[in-house]
């Protein structure tokens, strides 16, 4: 990728950034009075007056946009209506349990949906592939929330060996990182097959095993890099699907981390939180989106000439 | 691969191309169909009010668990008849799909079609606007707009015809473009045809099958996000009910009564596995590069 296209995608991931700051905080003052909200529909006008002036809401909207911005971009969201601690620190803390379960999730997605899918392909439209297929399928067509009160009925309820709820001990991941890798794998599967396909009968595989290469190594040494692109591409086209997963199944598992910490603000309308939440992922998703850019380089050396093609 | 080979060795047995009415995708359609009239017969079909409550039959279970038949699928926590509620939860989904999904097919393909029609600054503003959805999980788009505006039904409607939009917007986008440049529409224009003529006679015709393909593509997915919403208790709200709902609302009985929660689940995983084979179905047979 040369530079030009590099700081394209930079300015389009700053104004994607831009317009959900924006947008919340355009929202935000759609939504009605905060200061209502605050002290109740009971309180004299004097008190309402002099919460305002204390939360700057008698300044024209534009010097309220500004010193939101401001704000965002020292860090500050704003307190939580709940216990008045940072909306950051709520984050802060549920973080690492939702980085926990998603990584673990989608790395056992990937190996799985890697494996099944190299499988398929080198048994193509035998009965070992449309096995692995109807798996595949299955996996990314039950919903998260069924597939997790499924586990939780046999392995919670029925069999007793694992925890339904909690995130206390490494037993208490297993439900939750099956649950939500389980759409990985299918996703995954699915994709790697077709793509190993598009390379199994090129030249040189058939070159590898002229010179007699083992079909691990062919597989695993002249196919999958050259299947790697779209590979990565699905990879990351499906980082915004975790986020979402991980917002159900956290709730589903009562797994403490931050998409469990977002259903309960949007329930109680803790907007400092949800606003938090709301912009750091999309930074998140912007940085992650140039990071699989950058990565398609290292991958493809074709790509670092390639016409910047946006 | 320059080499030319011989027709017949070009395909061999395996690949050669599924039937035209493959079995599974015949069962789809027939659940679908099921489905869809379910939905329209709900209040035909359903033996009892979905929200008639009788306390002293609560957690009934179903027939083959030994209930009565009274209560083909048993009832739940306050009694009411699990069947009759299923009927109409079936209903109001699909209603909030269909709804959902109709409204995000109209704005996307609208704007779709502005794009094309003036380029320039409305095309980036659009497309950057379709940018920025595509690159954020919508389910934490419409919570943020749940958590700021609150959960009436007309909203929720309105979100779930948020999703998609920028789907359909850069599809209608990309093909108007090339359409526009083919000889029917050079020709039309020549003859004096307003744009909004050639647009909604020659062109909308043409890329029809198209959007229709993306539409079956869209519902589940919208489906998915209406059940995960109520799911949650953040989308569809008691009195009225959803698959979702129930499911959420049967996730506390899973020890007493499973089957509060199993039967709706269910449903939601036919409904949206069903809708996807046959709208892949469709997509293959209509996209003759895949053929």
């Amino acid at each position: 990728m040369d530079w030009q296209a590099l700081i394209r995608k930079l300015v389009r991931g700053l104004l994607t950034v831009w317009v959900v700051v924006t947008f919340t905080f355009v929202a935000l003052n759609l939504s009605g009075d905060p200061i209502e909200a605050l002290v109740g529909d009971q309180a004299s006008p004097e008190v309402v007056q002099q919460y305002r002036q204390k939360f700057g809401l008698d300044r024209p909207l534009w010097e309220q946009y500004v010193s939101y911005l401001q704000n965002l971009v020292q860090g500050d969201f704003g307190l939580s209506l709940s216990d008045q601690r940072p909306a950051t620190e709520l984050i802060e803390e549920a973080l690492p349990y939702t980085l926990r379960l998603g990584l673990t999730a989608f790395g056992l997605g990937l190996l799985a949906g890697l494996a099944l899918g190299i499988v398929a392909a080198l048994h193509r439209n035998r009965p070992v592939d449309r096995f692995v297929m109807s798996f595949a399928v299955l996996g990314f067509s039950l919903p998260n929330f069924f597939l997790g009160i499924l586990l939780i009925l046999l392995f919670s309820l029925h069999l007793r060996m694992l925890p339904s709820a909690g995130a206390d001990t490494i037993w208490h991941l297993i439900l939750p990182a099956i649950t939500l890798g389980t759409h990985f794998a299918g996703v995954f599967a699915r994709f790697t097959r077709s793509a190993m396909l598009e390379v199994l009968n090129r030249q040189y595989m058939v070159a590898a095993r002229a010179k007699g290469a083992p079909q691990a190594r062919r597989v695993l040494w002249h196919a999958l890099p050259n299947a790697a692109i779209p590979i990565i591409t699905i990879v990351g086209l499906k980082l915004g699907d975790l986020v979402a997963g991980s917002i159900i199944v956290e709730t589903v598992f009562g797994w403490p981390g931050v998409g469990r910490l977002l259903i309960g603000a949007v329930t109680s309308r803790d907007f400092a939180v949800v606003q938090a939440i709301l912009i750091l992922t999309a930074i998140t998703m912007v940085l992650s989106n140039l990071a699989v850019d950058f990565f398609y380089t290292l991958v493809d050396p074709r790509m670092r000439s390639a016409r910047k093609e946006g | 691969m320059s080499l030319v080979l011989p027709r017949k060795w070009k395909k061999p047995a395996a690949d050669r191309p599924e039937r035209r009415y493959p079995a599974l995708v015949v069962m789809a359609l027939i659940f679908v169909v099921l489905l869809l009239g379910v939905a329209c017969l709900a209040d035909v079909l359903a033996p009892y009010d979905y929200r008639t409550q009788a306390l002293r039959l609560r957690l009934a279970p179903p027939v083959f668990l030994g209930g009565t038949s009274a209560h083909w699928l048993g009832t739940d926590e306050l009694g009411r008849d699990i069947l009759s509620r299923l009927l109409y939860a079936i209903r109001f989904s699909i209603l909030v799909a269909l709804g959902g999904t109709a409204i995000g097919a109209l704005v996307g393909t609208a704007l779709g079609f502005l794009a094309a029609h003036f380029r320039g600054l409305v095309e980036e503003a659009i497309m950057m606007l379709a940018d920025v959805q595509a690159s954020l999980p919508f389910l934490l788009i419409a919570l943020a707009l749940i958590a700021v505006f609150g959960g009436s039904f007309m909203l929720f409607i309105l979100i779930m015809g948020f999703y998609g939009w920028e789907v359909f917007a850069r599809l209608t986008r990309g093909v108007v473009i090339s359409a526009r440049n083919q000889g029917y529409a050079v020709a039309v224009t020549a003859l004096g045809a307003s744009p909004w003529q050639l647009y909604s006679k020659h062109i909308l015709p043409n890329i029809l099958s198209v959007l229709i393909v993306q539409f079956t593509l869209n519902f589940p997915q919208v489906i998915l996000l209406e059940t995960s919403l109520s799911f949650l208790g953040l989308g569809i709200r008691p009195p009225l009910t959803s698959l979702g709902q129930m499911l959420g609302a049967g996730r506390a009985f899973l020890t007493t009564a499973w089957w509060i929660a199993i039967f709706p689940g269910t449903i939601i995983f036919l409904t949206t596995m069903s809708i996807s084979i046959v709208g892949d179905w469709i997509r293959d047979r209509l996209d003759p590069a895949l053929r």
